[in-house]
């Protein structure tokens, strides 16, 4: 895929980051050597490997970032389906609700938005419990159509913005007035604004994570809702959001099609649902009675654990930027001149 | 075996399945024999079990891993007995004990040349996600090969994933729990006292959802 220069520099940035963090980390192993660091290098391990498969989709062509976004829906699902209460006789439901994934993606990649905003929320809520009704058993069946439900709008619903926020075109004609006096950006950004607005989001999602437990734990200090997630602070909470909105506003103008005000409001939306859906999920595992969902990522947990924010940022953030701009999308009325 | 086909098999079709569309949870995957010869013992409720525990064990390996199937069920057609003994390389016995020869005397040959045994001592997968009970046989293989450790290995979800009776596989995590290895203790009620013991202290580690 062609990259603007702003988003490889974004890419370049976070290895850089990444370096700092294993040279911290080796220096941190290095002063106290009697302390346990294994958890903290599989997380950075984890980390670089995250980011090179990230880097890799995004990098190689639109077809494979889409594909790679499916995958993660389709990760965090199997792991959401294996993790509940799951009924025997729905084992076939349960098949036809993986069988969205694949559909909904290939929305995506027609880039037709009208679709692929009530596929999930319309057609999936009223046919998944119309195959549940052909099973014939009633016992259970609330439970069973709202949790599959639940799942499909997180896993697959939300996380699909990510990769349509990738498809998304400007028309070359709105874009000087929509980029204003920001004409440093090249005509590829201009118009395909679609990897830097997913960098932006997926970067700052996860930074946003990494931002809060940083401050939580060099800070401390009063619990923020201990009953769900005993471990997060006020202290972890503000500085995350603190850190995301200032980074917001110093790369969004550069990296998306925001100015600097918007970028910051950007910011706030993706600090503030970052932190809800982180924890969503929380309280979902909590009422499950598990601490981690999974060992799939080494230090991290699960997927989900990996996940969890994005499943809010990621709609939270697409709507806004679709209301901020004017998109070319299939079935849309065309745009008029300005 | 055809070693070439079965290395392909595993490469290919097996380990993208176990991997991506299931996925593994494994706990103290440290635990699990380096080499032969070793028995692997399972609790059982898909046909997924075998290739779950194949996979395990690096490529190398392959060739050496020999599950115990029921011959009346594995080699009742022409494919399936090709596919089972060429392809996946199990070790065929009979249920029921048959007149001539030992039934469980090609294990004992493959513990010998130093393989690893995969034997699955419900003896049938059974009703999904439940254990049944173990079948003695185990402990004459034990006996029999007094010096060969005998891992029990407790597995969750292939059962949910592709029970007994369905052909459509549905993915849900398998969850493998690596037990401490244990030898023949000289007395067959103590030795499957032990075995189903360490099993159920397996079980116990997970906390799985409920499955009714």
């Amino acid at each position: 895929m062609e990259l603007a220069e702003a988003v490889r520099w974004a890419i370049a940035a976070v290895f850089a980051a990444l370096l700092v963090a294993s040279a911290v980390a080796f220096v941190l192993r290095r002063l106290r050597p009697h302390k346990d660091w294994t958890e903290l290098r599989r997380r950075i391990a984890s980390w670089w490997v995250m980011s090179a498969v990230f880097t890799a989709a995004i990098v190689l062509s639109r077809g494979t970032s889409i594909v790679f976004f499916a995958a993660v829906s389709y990760l965090a699902l199997k792991e959401y389906f294996s993790l509940i209460p799951v009924r025997r006789a729905d084992r076939r439901v349960l098949f036809w609700a993986y069988l969205t994934i694949p559909v909904q993606f290939y929305w995506v990649h027609l880039e037709w938005y009208g679709m692929f905003i009530v596929f999930v929320p319309v057609y999936a809520f009223l046919l998944i419990p119309l195959r549940m009704i052909t099973l014939g058993r009633t016992e259970g069946f609330l439970r069973a159509a709202g949790t599959i439900h639940w799942g499909l709008m997180l896993m697959v619903f939300s996380l699909s913005h990510a990769a349509f926020l990738l498809v998304l075109q400007m028309p070359a004609t709105s874009t000087a007035a929509a980029a204003g006096s920001n004409v440093s950006t090249s005509d590829a950004a201009a118009t395909l604004p679609g990897p830097g607005l997913v960098v932006f989001l997926v970067v700052l999602t996860e930074l946003n994570d990494v931002a809060q437990f940083l401050w939580g734990k060099s800070l401390g200090g009063r619990k923020i809702v201990p009953s769900v997630s005993p471990g997060k602070t006020w202290a972890g909470f503000l500085g995350g959001v603190a850190t995301t909105v200032g980074l917001a506003a110093l790369c969004g103008p550069w990296l998306t099609p925001m100015d600097r005000v918007q970028s910051t409001i950007a910011g706030a939306i993706i600090g503030l649902a970052g932190f809800v859906g982180d924890v969503n999920i929380s309280a979902l595992k909590r009422d499950l009675g598990i601490k981690d969902s999974g060992s799939l990522l080494p230090g991290h947990g699960g997927i989900l654990d990996r996940v969890d924010s994005l499943t809010y940022t990621a709609p939270l953030f697409f709507h806004y930027v679709y209301w901020l701009f004017v998109f070319h999308t299939h079935g849309a009325a065309p745009v008029p001149p300005p | 075996m055809n070693r070439w086909l079965q290395l392909t098999f595993f490469a290919l079709v097996v380990r993208p399945v176990v991997w991506f569309v299931l996925g593994l949870n494994v706990r103290h995957r440290e635990r699990l024999p380096k080499g032969g010869p070793a028995v692997l013992v399972a609790n059982h409720n898909s046909h997924l079990d075998t290739l779950v525990l194949m996979t395990l064990f690096p490529l190398r390996m392959l060739g050496r891993l020999r599950p115990v199937a029921a011959e009346d069920y594995f080699l009742r057609t022409r494919f399936l007995r090709w596919f089972s003994q060429r392809i996946v390389g199990i070790i065929a016995i009979g249920r029921e004990g048959r007149a001539g020869g030992h039934p469980l005397a090609p294990i004992n040959e493959a513990l010998q040349r130093g393989e690893i045994v995969i034997l699955f001592p419900e003896g049938t997968r059974g009703e999904p996600e439940q254990i049944g009970e173990f079948k003695s046989g185990i402990a004459l293989v034990a006996r029999a090969n007094a010096d060969v450790p005998v891992y029990p290995i407790y597995l969750h979800g292939a059962g949910k994933a592709l029970p007994r009776g369905e052909a459509l596989l549905v993915p849900f995590f398998c969850d493998v729990f690596v037990g401490e290895p244990l030898c023949w203790t000289g007395d067959k009620d103590r030795f499957m006292a032990e075995l189903t013991g360490r099993m159920s202290a397996l079980a116990a580690e997970g906390e799985f959802p409920a499955w009714e």
